[in-house]
């Protein structure tokens, strides 16, 4: 496919490495995490070991995915401290690096939201319906309240995301047939449905990155020329807005802790609005 | 805080479909919890209804079972589909447990849904061995097979041979294969190695395999009365005087009932 790049468009302006950095980036981080687990049991070297929800890296560091822990908390089972170890490693890195960095730069179930996305693009489909965005919230919180009635940890019975990661390091195929689901739903039921308003993994993750260090900024928004790339690719479009355009009294960095970091809103910008800095950075031009 | 009716009306559909979600995961969740008889739960898992709250399926146990039968439930995977999905468990037929002596499955457990209080194998709890076809097991047809006695890891304790008279030749002992529930551990070892085209004895969670006597039972050979006396002493069995064709039973002055036989001097000479 010969496609013709447009003057105007990132990979005229940046050439096509910088136009989808980010993007291969984050494909190389997962398929990484998923390609070290599978190390173990296909080439006996056992850099870490386990799944998502739990592993051990080198057979001293635990390492525990929190809202699993917190359904197993809910359910009055009181955890070996390496499971409490390993969840306070994983919310402290979170809590430095955004919340949603793991949606964006581990979870397996991503990739397949980022293709319902990129088909959403490609061919134009525009129906669906919005889903509130506060129900994931509200999903986490109902989880672990019915983990709490159930005293079983509920979640882990449908949850996408560990069935699909499960499924890749354990084997097992009809797993993917919830994968498959969420690809369907966000390709024909609801836009950026399942990952930005369903996923009670994202909203866990997105409360421990609230106050996140690492951040996107709209640094140069001097240079926007208001082709909107950034909110057509942006999986949460609705945290751009402010800092970009300074509304609200907002400052240039992009707070929200709906951002997934992702950081193709770089890769798409042709002028190079965006970049990732610290939250404290006050620059703008 | 926007408190407009439109926010407030959102805000309870979210509010409502995540407790609809959230509540049929709940359901799914108690249908999973009917395992089935054959799937067996690691050294020192929880009862099941525990373990389902404390297991984060991470899969550490499955890695560090040098035998390898642990593995984690899929959808579809056999009897896999109807254990809850994403937990451990192993089949005693297929693959045995290998009761290693450091139980690395059980240190493996970052949960603890496979207790840490289990430090000697022996007492592990996986399940009940039970002879569960006596119509087609070998030693209770009258041969010797023994095979399942053999292998036990805890032999003489979780599995004796108990001597009977076999009825049908009215001459012959049977040896019939005995599992003690307080000494198994359930490793599957027997049902493994029964030599039957399917296993005579099976090892079956304790809740499936096990009765319960009604508690105001006193086994009077075990318990004191009152004045913490046996009520009775040990049932005196009445010994024959005089060996009877066919009988098996020791003779009370303790002699065996049929002295091994001397060959007369003249049957040697023949040879």
């Amino acid at each position: 496919m010969n496609s013709v790049v447009l003057p105007g468009s990132a990979v005229g302006m940046k050439g096509w490495w910088h136009a989808h950095r980010f993007l291969l980036l984050r494909r190389f981080s997962q398929a990484a995490i998923i390609g070290l687990f599978l190390l173990g049991p296909l080439a006996e070297l056992w850099i870490i070991k386990g799944n998502l929800s739990g592993s051990l890296v080198l057979d001293v560091l635990p390492l525990t995915d929190p809202f699993v822990l917190a359904q197993v908390l809910a359910s009055r089972h009181l955890p070996e401290t390496s499971a409490l170890i390993g969840a306070g490693v994983v919310i402290a890195f979170y809590a430095l690096a955004g919340g949603r960095v793991f949606c964006a730069w581990v979870c397996p179930v991503n990739a397949v939201t980022d293709l319902a996305a990129w088909l959403r693009r490609t061919f134009k489909f525009t129906g669906g319906r919005t889903l509130d965005a506060s129900l994931r919230n509200w999903l986490a919180a109902a989880v672990l309240a019915a983990s709490a009635i159930a005293g079983l940890a509920i979640w882990e019975f449908v949850n996408p995301v560990s069935m699909t990661q499960r499924a890749l390091i354990f084997g097992g195929s009809v797993a993917w047939g919830v994968t498959a689901a969420v690809f369907l739903f966000d390709l024909f039921i609801a836009p950026r449905g399942w990952c930005g308003h369903v996923c009670p993994v994202g909203a866990t993750y997105a409360l421990i990155g609230a106050k996140s260090v690492l951040r996107v900024s709209a640094r140069h928004a001097s240079r926007c020329n208001d082709c909107a790339d950034c909110y057509a690719v942006c999986p949460e479009p609705q945290v751009i807005v402010a800092p970009l355009k300074g509304k609200d009294g907002s400052g240039p960095v992009i707070l929200d802790s709906a951002c997934t970091n992702c950081g193709r809103c770089i890769d798409v910008c042709g002028p190079d609005v965006f970049g990732f800095t610290h939250r404290f950075d006050k620059r703008k031009d | 805080m926007d408190l407009s009716r439109r926010a407030l009306l959102k805000g309870a559909a979210g509010a409502t479909s995540a407790c609809l979600l959230a509540g049929g995961a709940a359901l799914l969740g108690r249908v999973a919890s009917a395992r089935p008889a054959q799937a067996l739960r690691p050294p020192g898992a929880l009862p099941e209804d525990k373990f389902l709250g404390a297991c984060i399926r991470c899969g550490l146990c499955v890695r560090d079972c040098p035998p390898k039968n642990l593995r984690l439930s899929t959808w579809g995977d056999g009897l896999g589909r109807e254990v809850a999905i994403g937990t451990p468990y192993f089949e005693a037929r297929d693959i045995p447990c290998e009761m290693c002596e450091g139980i690395p499955c059980v240190k493996a457990c970052p949960t603890g849904a496979l207790d840490h209080a289990l430090t000697d194998i022996n007492r592990a709890k996986m399940g009940v061995a039970v002879l569960v076809d006596q119509e087609n097991c070998l030693n209770y047809l009258g041969l010797r097979c023994d095979v399942c006695y053999r292998v036990c890891p805890v032999i003489d304790k979780a599995i004796t041979l108990e001597k009977f008279s076999n009825p049908r030749s009215d001459r012959h002992a049977m040896l019939l294969p005995t599992v003690h529930a307080d000494a198994c551990t359930g490793c599957g070892k027997c049902e493994k190695s029964c030599v039957l085209e399917k296993s005579a004895i099976k090892v079956l969670p304790a809740q499936i395999a096990r009765g319960e006597l009604g508690h105001h039972y006193r086994k009077g050979w075990e318990t004191g009365n009152q004045a913490g006396r046996p009520r009775f002493g040990q049932p005196v069995q009445r010994l024959p005087e005089t060996p009877v064709a066919g009988d098996l039973a020791p003779l009370r002055s303790g002699r065996e009932a049929y002295p091994a036989p001397t060959l007369p001097p003249s049957a040697e000479g023949v040879k």
